[in-house]
């Protein structure tokens, strides 16, 4: 049985991309960015506040980090809520150090159970970004639309009465997205999206609400992928974060403004022995002049008024 | 199923009260070999079914496994003799049996042993409670027989838990649980009766997951293992932390191996203000000094 004929035909074969949720852009022809100040490099930390139910079914997938044992998982459990009851603490006091101000990806889920966590984050003036409402409420193709926007509302919702923020940034638990996810944080006022990882800078994305920004969240300069995934060092997580921001810093010089977005676990990167390697990554950033600590909403805002 | 296991309350690393250890160290340091006996053709339980990845015999597993006992476990307590730290046996209570020798050199050292089941080819899911309390109690006698000890401590055979395990930890008197990760100080565990407080034990200085899961080389370890120890050793200044090091003599024993091992002990046990001790001593200095105020302290907050 050879294939269908319609397997060999192809609809979308024309320039541009193969949807019409953003246009096809090249980074390096587009208009460059001024920064506040003149800065060449925004720094956008982005640590996950995460709960992980131990009941969780891990369906439709187990997003990373998610429990691996049969119920009751505590090995993994308490490995994971250990980020937001001792490792988030020890990333506060590196940030703080540093005057860096963090943009904080946060289940709605840690928000309430955790009332506490959500002033350490406000207080600080750092923003909170929607990040679903726990580890196992994905959003994923084939999630009935009614379900999701109940989860979207959950989360949003939640995490504005909670913090007392107009709460403008998304990201999805496991950046996963379904095909309504976009239009469905558009219409909770959502601004911009952290979950696509295929530029440097924002871009608009449209939606059935009217145009919304992606924003850079590297899914490489992470973490729990450099440490957990790939299995490198301490030593080359710091090696690589210094590594991007320096390729970035250098870029910026002939191209405009750049952002440097860093993903962080608390449960991984505040262990303790790997504390003072994110302190190194950080100071190494924070030691240049022309970089500018900001949350993504003050990135966005600074370039929508150049758009 | 509960979404929470609903052993402890939340409590932020911030704004506790301060914890001291004896003679005014900032670090608790103990070191916590698992002495394991992996069964040839165990059992299939019913719920987790993956012990060995072959067909049984599993020959290159089990050997491998089988190594530490043979020739690891000798060369992992020389190295903890050149530097007198005293381990705490996560000990497979059937290796009584297979291997007194193992038991008797231990035990001639001043060790603790702790309960890590049966064999770690014995899991506890679908335990009845009443069979999950045998296995406590055949630990129990199993150690006061071979060694004269009384169990204080659980580590669950392959970290197997049921919902029922920590209360009955409490209810047949044992002290302490390594099972729970969510923190680097000992805290009170919520228990039906009686008292049980959580250990930190370490899955992220633990050889096997250095050298099992993350691929790590041996001076990566040694690195590591000095690093977790300038960190706790620099908060311990501000209140008493705790460092373990979990072994398995299988992989920490290898002739390649156990030398990084050694250096990062020898840079421990250099500090001053370590307190080189083991699970039992903790656990009980823990209790006599911490206990009363820390689960007051946690239920003022819950209450706040």
């Amino acid at each position: 049985m050879p294939v269908p004929a319609d397997y060999l035909r192809y609809p979308h074969r024309s320039r541009g991309m193969d949807h019409d949720r953003y246009e096809w852009s090249i980074l390096f022809r587009r208009k460059p960015v001024d920064w506040p100040g003149g800065a060449r490099v925004a720094l956008l930390v982005v640590p996950a506040l995460e709960w992980f139910p131990l009941d969780m079914t891990g369906k439709p997938f187990r997003a990373p980090g998610g429990l691996e044992r049969p119920y009751p998982d505590y090995r993994y459990y308490t490995s994971r809520d250990y980020g937001n009851r001792v490792g988030v603490f020890r990333v506060m006091e590196v940030l703080d150090d540093l005057g860096i101000r963090a943009s904080v990806a946060m289940n709605s889920a840690v928000a309430e159970r955790h009332p506490f966590l959500v002033r350490e984050v406000t207080r600080r003036g750092w923003e909170v970004v929607a990040h679903g409402v726990h580890m196992d409420r994905l959003h994923y193709g084939g999630l009935a639309v009614d379900q999701e926007r109940q989860q979207v509302r959950e989360s949003v919702g939640t995490l504005r009465r909670l913090s007392g923020q107009p709460v403008t940034g998304w990201l999805s638990p496991a950046r996963s997205e379904s095909d309504n996810t976009l239009d469905l944080v558009a219409a909770e006022g959502i601004e911009y999206v952290c979950d696509w990882v295929n530029d440097d800078m924002p871009y608009p994305i449209r939606t059935a609400h009217g145009p919304i920004y992606a924003m850079p969240h590297s899914h490489e300069i992470d973490d729990r992928v450099i440490l957990l995934d790939l299995h490198h060092t301490e030593a080359e997580f710091v090696e690589q974060v210094c590594d991007q921001f320096d390729g970035l810093y250098r870029e910026a010089g002939r191209h405009g403004g750049r952002i440097m977005a860093i993903t962080l676990h608390p449960w991984v990167i505040g262990q303790p022995y790997r504390v003072r390697p994110l302190r190194e990554a950080l100071s190494h950033v924070m030691r240049h002049a022309g970089v500018w600590s900001a949350t993504g909403a003050e990135i966005l805002a600074a370039f929508r008024a150049q758009a | 199923m509960k979404s929470d296991p609903g052993l402890y309350d939340y409590w932020p690393y911030v704004d506790r009260p301060t914890l001291t250890w004896p003679n005014g160290a900032r670090v608790a340091f103990w070191v916590a070999p698992n002495i394991e006996f992996y069964e040839l053709a165990p059992p299939v339980n019913p719920v987790w079914k993956g012990v060995w990845a072959r067909p049984v015999p599993d020959v290159q597993a089990y050997s491998h496994r089988d190594y530490g006992n043979r020739a690891g476990v000798w060369r992992m307590m020389e190295a903890m003799d050149r530097y007198a730290v005293r381990g705490s046996v996560s000990l497979n209570v059937a290796l009584c049996d297979h291997h007194p020798e193992i038991i008797e050199a231990c035990a001639a050292r001043g060790w603790e042993f702790f309960s890590h089941g049966i064999y770690n080819t014995r899991f506890t899911y679908d335990m009845s409670r009443e069979q999950e309390r045998e296995i406590i109690e055949d630990s129990k006698r199993s150690i006061k027989e071979h060694t004269g000890q009384d169990l204080a401590g659980w580590l669950a055979p392959a970290l197997t838990n049921t919902e029922h395990t920590m209360d009955l930890l409490a209810e047949c008197g044992l002290k302490y649980t390594c099972d729970l990760f969510h923190d680097d100080q000992p805290l009170p565990v919520k228990v039906r009766s009686g008292r049980l407080i959580s250990l930190p034990y370490s899955l992220e200085m633990n050889d096997i997951i250095v050298y099992s899961y993350y691929f790590g080389t041996p001076r990566h370890y040694r690195d590591v293992l000095r690093a977790q120890f300038d960190q706790l050793y620099a908060e311990g200044a501000r209140s008493g932390t705790v460092m373990c090091i979990p072994l398995h003599p299988f992989l920490v024993g290898q002739p390649h191996r156990v030398e990084a091992f050694a250096e990062a002990l020898e840079y421990i046990t250099s500090h001053d203000g370590v307190w080189v001790t083991t699970g039992r001593e903790i656990a009980d200095w823990y209790y006599a000094h911490h206990y009363d105020a820390v689960a007051a302290a946690i239920a003022a907050r819950a209450g706040a």
